[in-house]
């Protein structure tokens, strides 16, 4: 029997949902493999209380003064620590910001391969992880040499509400990072000042992406916004390129909506834009590319230069507004 | 300041892509490249900090013969010379490899600052930058959107997750991987198009290199590539620009009832 070793991110007291989703894909794992699991906290002394409910069969809790906020450096220092006297198969985390800071860090130090952003695994005669290329247009089945493996999961790989439940053993660790030098001193976390939108609350959202090629359809756009009394939000390079201010942008590193209706014009549907909507609860997506990933999660679809789309909608429900 | 810029040429986001009869990577006969998007961000970056400080800019990138396009890009922006790292030896490589390759070409240089993009497009993978730092024996921080300069450091904004962010100071020599949207990235003007013709790319092997080949084994191999099964059903509304305006409008009111 091996071991699993599941990262658990934490802030403020609470896990960082990535984490939990990740959680489960351990769970998972561990129950395929004949292996026990246990999960890791950095940086405490006592659980955080959702995580004394959940099957694992232990909980690791590691302690040093540095580990108190994170630190790349003496993440990847402690975890070096934690595997050496742990000897896991798996190491398994959430692909989250912080993931993509100290992970590769790791492997590379350990000198183990880093499957980044899977978003499952198959289990066959061996067992290959399941990560999308080009941006989600494309799956590939990977297989990495054996010894241990370190593996992020992609928000959403798995569901939080699934974990099994239990009473995991709790069990301490020390470790001494004072020889590892600071090169990275992290400040205060803050957000920017909040802009006039809030999206969280908006009914109707139209959601403009690269695809609308210029900044000059914004105002077809808005019209049809008009038309239909939604909010504007946008994807990422719309944002980066000027043309709305960064309070529009729907994503990972943006706005998490909800809307009863959400139209994505010209927006491919990266992973990192729909973990901020895939919850809205009608999705239509206009798009010239048939095989654009937001067609996944799309309710309506319609395959079209946006161009030819919109302004005729924006008319049509003018229309219908004025009967 | 002398900065080294990685960048990858990748193939542009609006391509149809084939999976090669082998499943193992596309079709690249019809495929139009180009410059990793948050590569371009990070060639403008280093550009806007050596117009600040004085310095050397060198792009660097390790691919087949294609990619040194990127590379005459990058010189006609701006950069000052190229490291074109490419040998049939390289094709096969993984992020650690990658890592490997390009920290023994990099290591002489010492660059006071290397940039990254944060991802490469195609394959996604967000590892090269800190497995490099590592190898490097540098610090690093990702996803950087603000750089400023300070007395033998620097000072930089990262971004967090859901609108939040973070200053961070970090020592010299360092490295950090550029997210889009921290500047404008700037077109070549002609005299920079004409001026590229010549600047340097010093083309590198393995041998040129001195390199153990045989620590460039792959710890992770792609088995198969596939189009992602479909999980969800999308009602597709098809006809003409009209008629599917007024089945959308419809349906909207009548089956999702959100109009
Ligand atoms: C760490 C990280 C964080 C990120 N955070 C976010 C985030 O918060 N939000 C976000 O959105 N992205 C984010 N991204 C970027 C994300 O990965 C994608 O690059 C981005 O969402 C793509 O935006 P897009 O769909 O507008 O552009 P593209 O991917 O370029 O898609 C444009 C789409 O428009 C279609 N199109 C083009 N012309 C037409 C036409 N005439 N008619 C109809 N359709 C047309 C194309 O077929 C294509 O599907 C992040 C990335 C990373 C790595
Ligand atoms: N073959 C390469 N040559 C030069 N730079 C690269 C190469 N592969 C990746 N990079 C750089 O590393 C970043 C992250 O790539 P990746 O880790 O592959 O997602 C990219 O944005 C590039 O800046």
């Amino acid at each position: 029997m091996g071991k699993v070793l599941a990262f658990l991110q934490h802030l403020d007291g609470k896990v960082s949902r990535n984490s939990l989703e990740a959680l489960k894909g351990a769970q998972e794992l561990a129950a395929a493999e004949g292996h026990s699991l246990t999960g890791v906290v950095l940086g405490v002394d006592t659980a955080p209380t959702e995580l004394s409910a959940i099957h694992m069969d232990e909980l690791l809790l590691v302690s040093s003064p540095e580990l108190a906020n994170y630190s790349s450096e003496y993440y990847v220092a402690a975890m070096q620590a934690v595997l050496a006297a742990e000897t896991p198969e798996l190491l398994i985390a959430g692909h989250t910001y912080q993931a993509r800071d100290w992970l590769p860090r790791l492997a590379y130090r350990l000198g183990r391969p880093l499957v980044s952003d899977c978003v499952g695994y198959h289990q066959d005669s061996d067992l290959r992880w399941v990560r999308q290329i080009f941006q989600g247009k494309i799956s590939a089945d990977v297989e990495t040499t054996p010894g241990l493996v370190i593996i992020s999961f992609q928000s959403g790989a798995f569901r939080s509400d699934d974990l099994a439940e239990g009473k995991p053993a709790i069990r301490t660790m020390d470790v001494d990072l004072s020889g590892v030098p600071l090169r990275v001193r992290p400040g205060e976390r803050f957000q920017e000042a909040k802009g006039a939108v809030d999206l969280s609350r908006a009914e109707r959202i139209i959601a403009v992406g690269r695809g609308i090629g210029e900044e000059e359809n914004l105002t077809m756009i808005r019209e049809l916004a008009g038309a239909l009394g939604a909010e504007l939000g946008s994807s990422r390079p719309v944002v980066d390129y000027g043309w709305l201010p960064q309070d529009h942008q729907i994503g990972s590193s943006g706005q998490t909506v909800t809307p009863k209706l959400y139209l994505a014009v010209g927006v491919s549907g990266a992973i990192q834009h729909q973990v901020g909507m895939k919850n809205s609860d009608c999705i239509v997506a206009i798009n010239k590319d048939p095989n654009a990933p937001i067609f996944e999660i799309a309710d309506y679809g319609i395959v079209a230069n946006l161009l030819d789309i919109v302004p005729r909608l924006a008319a049509t429900l003018k229309e219908r507004q004025g009967d | 300041m002398k900065i080294c810029v990685l960048i990858k040429q990748v193939p542009d986001q609006e391509s149809v892509l084939k999976i090669n009869s082998e499943e193992t990577w596309v079709v690249e006969d019809n495929l139009v490249f180009t410059t990793n998007e948050s590569d371009t961000y990070a060639l403008e970056e280093a550009l806007l900090l050596k117009e600040s400080v004085g310095g050397e800019v060198v792009v660097c990138t390790l691919g087949p013969e294609r990619s040194s396009q990127a590379l005459k890009d990058a010189l006609a922006k701006g950069a000052d010379r190229a490291l074109f790292m490419q040998d049939e030896i390289f094709d096969q490589l993984d992020s650690q490899g990658t890592a490997r390759v390009i920290a023994q070409a990099l290591r002489e240089e010492q660059f006071d600052l290397i940039l990254t993009g944060l991802q490469a497009d195609d394959t996604g993978d967000a590892q090269l930058g800190p497995m490099l730092a590592e190898e490097l024996d540098r610090p690093h921080v990702t996803l950087v959107v603000e750089t400023e300069l300070l007395n033998g450091g620097l000072k930089v904004k990262q971004e967090l997750e859901g609108g939040w962010f973070q200053h961070i100071e970090i020592d010299l020599p360092a490295l950090l991987t550029i997210q889009s949207g921290i500047n404008k990235p700037r077109y070549a003007s002609l005299r920079g198009i004409m001026a590229m013709k010549s600047k340097e790319i010093k083309q590198i092997t393995a041998q040129d290199m001195g390199l153990d080949t045989s620590s460039l084994i792959p710890y992770h191999v792609v088995k198969r590539l596939y189009v992602p099964p479909k999980t969800k059903e999308t009602t597709f509304l098809e006809g003409t620009p009209d008629e599917v305006v007024e089945q959308l409008v419809q349906r909207l009111t009548n089956e999702a009832k959100v109009l």
